[in-house]
């Protein structure tokens, strides 16, 4: 890794292989993403439709999963190792503790509300979809083939620290002020409950 | 070559619409908040894939702080979930509509 120029130009280095093995390589990855690609798009698609918030979490650590593989399959083993720690674990087993603490009632509505609910949001996702994929296909560089690359924990933490130190500090200080929020919001709470629970013995 | 460069755009866009529709569809909160994610998740593909795109790192260490953005976003969405459900009682979003304690 050469981290040397302005934008410290870190290159990510292509793999290479040879003849009919090469090939062989490259059709099996192309196979893997449209496998990996149709598990994220049903998973999150079973994701946003279950009423049940517990099964929407199971469904949704399954298409974290596929995610973190395709991370790892366009050459970031590095962020697939924490898409799988954050994202599937740590995120998602929150969300698992929550739907356990929150009493959930029944909030989504009769069918026809159901309807009139999705109708707007279906619509002017499929239209956004069309506009998208207009302006991505119709861009040349959208047809540019990706070339097999990997880049290594090691080059990756000597990049990230030569050049964005100070924003992985900010990172940090952001990730304490969101633990402070969060304390206060439950400290409070369970201070009105001490005081009702005073009051009732 | 693994795919064109669209088409794992066009993955990311569609990911990116389903969190969307997703948090204007659903009434309960933790559904909101399970869109945002999926939003957020969705970028961050993007971001991986031009960065092989264009060979360079900026990519993956963007990822890194949506990682970190996405974190403290669910600790404090979550910690607002709580309290207001312990406060209000309903994890209905309709239920919010008093700016009053």
């Amino acid at each position: 890794m050469t981290g040397e120029g302005q934008g410290g130009g870190a290159s990510i280095p292509s793999q290479q292989g040879r003849g009919r093995i090469r090939g062989f390589i490259m059709t099996l990855y192309t196979v893997l993403f449209y496998l990996l690609a149709m598990i994220v798009l049903l998973s999150t698609l079973l994701a946003i439709t279950r009423r049940q918030v517990v099964h929407a979490v199971v469904y949704l650590i399954i298409s974290f999963m596929a995610t973190a593989l395709l991370f790892y399959l366009l050459g970031a083993p590095f962020l697939a190792g924490l898409e799988v720690i954050i994202y599937a674990g740590a995120i998602m087993v929150l969300f698992l503790f929550v739907v356990m603490t929150v009493r959930i009632e029944s909030v989504e509505g009769s069918r026809g509300e159901f309807l009139r609910r999705w109708l707007p949001a279906v619509v002017l996702s499929v239209i956004s979809l069309a506009a998208g994929g207009i302006l991505v296909f119709e861009a040349p560089a959208s047809r540019t083939a990706l070339n097999t690359g990997m880049v290594t924990p090691t080059a990756f933490g000597h990049y990230l620290f030569k050049n964005y130190w100070f924003p992985v500090e900010i990172v940090s200080f952001l990730l304490l002020i969101g633990l402070v929020g969060a304390l206060y919001l439950g400290k409070q709470e369970s201070k009105t409950a001490g005081g009702r629970w005073e009051n009732k013995t | 070559m693994i795919v064109p460069y669209g088409n794992v755009l066009l993955l990311a866009v569609i990911l990116f619409l389903m969190g969307a529709a997703c948090a204007v569809a659903r009434r309960n909160l933790l559904m909101i908040l399970i869109g945002v994610e999926i939003m957020l998740n969705a970028g961050g593909l993007a971001f991986v894939a031009a960065s092989l795109k264009w060979q360079r790192l900026e990519g993956q260490a963007f990822v890194l702080f949506i990682f970190a953005v996405a974190a403290a976003e669910v600790a404090i969405g979550l910690a607002l979930i709580v309290h207001s459900q312990r406060r209000t009682g309903s994890v209905n979003a309709d239920h919010y509509n008093l700016m009053k304690g």
